[in-house]
């Protein structure tokens, strides 16, 4: 038995999103290098919708397909919407992750979660002003 | 090209040891115990086999007892000194902090029961300091364990000081030698080793077996109760079959020892430089002190598991010290011992090499880590960080 889905190694070799988004409308980083996972995203958001968003990762196999299905999922997706991610949703959309690996899949949820509350405090300073 | 480079996980069977295996179960498959001939055959071929083994470590054929591998052979060996020391009142052990875990968990156990554990410091070369283990013998010592070769670094310790300066003091010397039965040369007498685990499928055996030596007057005592097989140290009837093949393979491995030491430091020697080529990386270990088998790096920037999905992808075999790989949270703590801080410790590669690698394998595998190695750090944060000047680099 393979140690990851067919999915899960997809995205891990063939990563979507990879990047950074210089004048990003939102960054969200979590996790840390002493635990061996740190992921960093960058979303664009126009209109309340996600027009563009990129990551970056550092961590496992599963940390890295887990961060890459996440920006498909949440891609061109209103904001409302990428609110509701779980990371549930990202494990089931990779097909499953083995049980020890599922903290990948929260970390994915996290870190977007964190850039769209950057995002949204970074409006409310704008609108502040 | 498929490059296996796990040999310090295991090792592929030797064709002598299969063969060896085959004729046993087809041909000598009595039991040891029974007294009519095809018992008695397998009774001599186990005993056979146990002179042969004696005889390459330079131990009696009465001090090795067939056990189910190395772990076994460690938890018995220590458990028995334990056991030597609580009818003394004798209740201190001393080891190193980067033992395989086959130790640091048995010790663990002991200190539960109130035994006193001293891990010694085994420093940035990853190798123990004699003066060190002296000074922390005392009187209530009973026991040193200290590895032979380590498994994830390849350090070699010395052993041969070790085990004068515990004859000398009058404490018993255990020394986990799994990773080096069969690759480098063992004498118990010159070396005053009072006990010794090895495991067959380190040096080309079958996995499940392995042995423990243990001087005489070092009382052992049972793990496993039940019949008298092993001088009633060791219940269970004697796996045959897979103790001749353990014997064979030893024997092959011991007699090929000298000239794949020649080979292989070569090829050792020539990973090491090319890897170093490799910006903000490092050697894991001292770079000669060292098994010439075994090649250890932590790359900064980058996390093992990764690398190591991608190394298979390429068709090479190697394992390393992430917390991904080890099941937990925390990396190897081999690693965090030499003083490798978690962030670059997650990010370790170790090749252990077989006999028969060669400089053009060499070559391939220093290409491919190159290139996984740049691959992952493309779209690393924590690279982002190191190369931006927010972080500061821990390899220089």
């Amino acid at each position: 038995m393979a140690l990851y889905s067919d999915k899960v190694m997809d995205h891990f070799l063939q990563p979507r999103n990879v990047g950074v988004i210089e004048d990003a409308d939102g960054v969200g980083e979590v996790g840390n290098a002493k635990c061996g996972d740190i992921m960093k995203m960058y979303l664009k958001i126009d209109d309340d919708i996600i027009t563009d968003v990129k990551f970056e990762t550092f961590g496992c196999a599963s940390a890295i397909a887990s961060s890459s299905m996440a920006t498909e999922l949440i891609k061109g997706q209103p904001v409302e919407d990428a609110l509701k991610l779980t990371n549930k949703a990202v494990a089931e959309a990779l097909d499953g992750l083995p049980d020890y690996k599922m903290h990948c899949s929260v970390l994915a949820e996290e870190a977007i979660q964190k850039a769209l509350e950057d995002y949204k405090s970074k409006q409310e300073n704008t609108s502040q002003n | 090209m498929k490059i296996y480079a796990d040999n310090a996980a295991t090792t592929k069977m030797s064709q002598t040891a299969i063969d060896t295996m085959l004729d046993c179960m087809q041909n000598v498959y009595g039991n040891p115990s029974s007294l009519y001939t095809l018992g008695q055959k397998a009774k001599e071929r186990l005993e056979e086999t146990r002179e042969e083994i004696a005889k390459i470590i330079n131990a009696e054929p009465r001090e090795i007892i067939f056990t189910s591998g190395g772990s076994e052979a460690d938890n018995q060996a220590i458990i028995s000194a334990a056991n030597i020391g609580k009818k003394k009142g004798k209740t201190h052990i001393i080891s190193t902090a980067f033992e395989h875990h086959a130790v640091l968990h048995t010790l663990n156990k002991l200190k539960k029961q109130g035994f006193e554990i001293t891990l010694l410091p085994v420093h940035e070369n990853g190798v123990v300091d004699v003066n060190e283990l002296e000074a922390a013998i005392k009187d209530e010592t009973i026991l040193v364990t200290v590895m032979t070769v380590n498994n994830e670094i390849g350090t070699i310790q010395p052993i041969a000081e070790i085990g004068a300066v515990c004859r000398a003091h009058g404490v018993i010397f255990h020394t986990d030698a799994v990773q080096a039965v069969g690759h480098l040369p063992i004498d118990v007498k010159a070396q005053q080793i009072d006990m010794l685990s090895a495991s067959a499928h380190k040096f080309h055996g079958p996995k499940g077996v392995g042995f423990l030596y243990a001087k005489k007057g070092v009382v052992l005592s049972n793990l496993i109760e039940g019949g008298a097989q092993e001088r009633g140290k060791r219940a269970g009837t004697e796996n045959v079959a897979g103790i001749a093949a353990m014997a064979a393979a030893l024997k092959e491995s011991a007699a090929n020892m000298d000239g794949d030491k020649e080979r292989l430091t070569k090829v050792r020697d020539y990973l090491i430089k090319g890897l170093s080529e490799i910006p903000h990386s490092a050697l894991n270990g001292d770079e000669k002190q060292r098994i010439y088998s075994n090649v250890n790096f932590c790359f900064e920037g980058i996390e093992g598991e990764s690398l190591l999905i991608l190394l298979d992808r390429k068709g090479i075999s190697a394992s390393s010290g992430s917390a991904c790989t080890s099941g937990s949270l925390d990396p190897s703590h081999v690693l965090l011992a030499i003083g490798r801080i978690h962030d670059v410790a997650h990010g370790s590669l170790r090749l252990s090499l077989e006999e028969n690698a060669t400089i053009e394998e060499a070559d391939y595998i220093i290409e491919a880590v190159k290139e996984v190695v740049a691959h992952l750090r493309s779209f690393s944060p924590v690279w982002r960080d190191l190369v931006s000047g927010k972080k500061e680099f821990i390899l220089k």
